[in-house]
């Protein structure tokens, strides 16, 4: 014979295991976009970018500012409505940001993403 | 209806413009996808520039190790350069003895002053730097101006630089140096472990328009100018002093000069 018993017995284990990531979050929920934190208006009237702009983008934003700042020796950005920034994480985005956790740290998290910029940037002190 | 394959493209062609018409203004915000933008990047107008970076270290208006200590102080705070205790000694600016910075030199019946005096030993932003030849990933590279400079996010720790450096002018975070930093500068980054680092001129200093950290500490004991134009007061310094330079049979042709 064909041993159809085991073959069928290992076609179950083996749509088992690759349909593993379905069946596993299969009824929890789905994705929410988290709930940010926003700079009091105060201090952070406009961001550098529209904020949708910035919602797709600081990534690659971050990471042309970090070349040009090491390497090509630039420090200033002109904004979107023309003023001018100092090209920092630190100086710069948590001066606004003034909380890591309660606006990084919440999407970073909901999107399973582990950035390591703070392995060596120091993120601004926050109140308990 | 049979359906050939050149059907199935128009249609799918037709599709994907419908597709991308009615997409248009979702997608407004990343027209063209990224663009790097680098017209709105530049260095400002306070930026001090030179053609070679240069340092001249008037060694004798200094008494002893204890008058390097402000300028340490003032160099490995600004940049959070860590105090770990024992054998890992992470600095950017220390001192040394006459034989240990200059080994090479050969110079008989030398003043006891200059024998015992201790000097500043940092990185020499060599004109002719082996730490960029043997660095792999171009995480070390020399500036239009000189400056041997870091890129610390690109260093894989590979320590071929520790290696080419005849100054051992780098150090090597074999851990995170975060606990180690009394006080930490909210304005500079610390490192990560596994990563080379050294002196940088202070870039972040120059481009703000001021002296290095060490060089304001200094009151003037030491200079800092453009090696590169005749005119400078460091090269004026230079041609009414005798100058020596650490290993210069080397041939990396350091960009720092003590006077002795
Ligand atoms: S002193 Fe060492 S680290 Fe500095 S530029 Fe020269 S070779 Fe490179
Ligand atoms: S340790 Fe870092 S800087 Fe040094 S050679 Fe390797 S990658 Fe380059
Ligand atoms: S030039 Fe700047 S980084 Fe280098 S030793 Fe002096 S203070 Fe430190």
């Amino acid at each position: 014979m064909y041993d159809g018993g085991k073959i069928i017995a290992g076609l179950i284990v083996f749509l088992g295991i690759v349909g593993f990531p379905f069946w596993y979050n299969a009824g929890s929920a789905g994705y929410k976009t988290p709930e940010l934190k926003l700079p009091p208006k105060s201090k952070a009237t406009e961001c550098i970018r529209p904020t949708d702009w910035m919602r797709a983008e600081h990534m690659q934003l971050l990471d042309t500012w970090r070349d040009s700042v090491v390497r090509e020796g630039n420090l200033v950005y002109t904004t979107a409505s023309g003023g001018h920034v100092e090209m920092s994480l630190q100086k710069t985005c948590m001066d606004c940001h003034d909380s890591k956790k309660e606006f990084c740290d919440k999407c970073h998290t909901a999107a399973a993403v582990d950035p390591y910029c703070w392995d060596c940037h120091i993120a601004p002190k926050e109140e308990k | 209806m049979k359906t050939t394959r050149r059907d199935f493209l128009k249609v799918a062609g037709v599709t994907a413009l419908g597709m991308a018409a009615g997409a248009g203004p979702a997608l407004a915000y990343s027209k063209g996808a990224y663009l790097p933008h680098t017209e709105h990047m530049d260095t400002g107008h306070d930026h001090l520039a030179a053609k070679r970076w240069g340092m001249v270290i008037d060694t004798r208006a200094f008494h002893g190790e204890a008058d390097y200590a402000p300028l340490i102080e003032a160099c490995h705070k600004e940049h959070n350069v860590p105090t770990i205790p024992g054998t890992q000694d992470v600095k950017w600016l220390w001192t040394g003895g006459f034989h240990a910075t200059f080994p090479h030199n050969h110079q008989e019946f030398l003043a006891e002053r200059a024998h015992h005096a201790a000097y500043p030993l940092l990185c020499n932003h060599c004109d002719n730097p082996p730490c960029v030849r043997v660095c792999p990933t171009q995480a070390t590279f020399k500036r239009e101006d000189g400056i041997v400079m870091m890129d610390m996010h690109r260093c894989i720790g590979c320590r071929f630089c520790m290696a080419g450096c005849p100054y051992g002018s780098r150090s090597f975070n074999f851990q995170d140096p975060r606990p180690f930093i009394a006080e930490e500068n909210l304005a500079y980054p610390t490192r990560m472990k596994g990563v080379v680092e050294k002196c940088t001129f202070c870039t972040e200093r120059l481009a703000e328009g001021k002296m290095p950290a060490c060089v304001e500490a200094s009151e003037g004991k030491i200079v800092f100018g453009d090696l590169g134009d005749p005119d400078s007061e460091i090269r004026h310094i230079l041609a009414e002093n005798f100058t020596l330079r650490r290993k210069p049979d080397l041939g990396t042709s350091p960009s720092v000069f003590y006077i002795i």
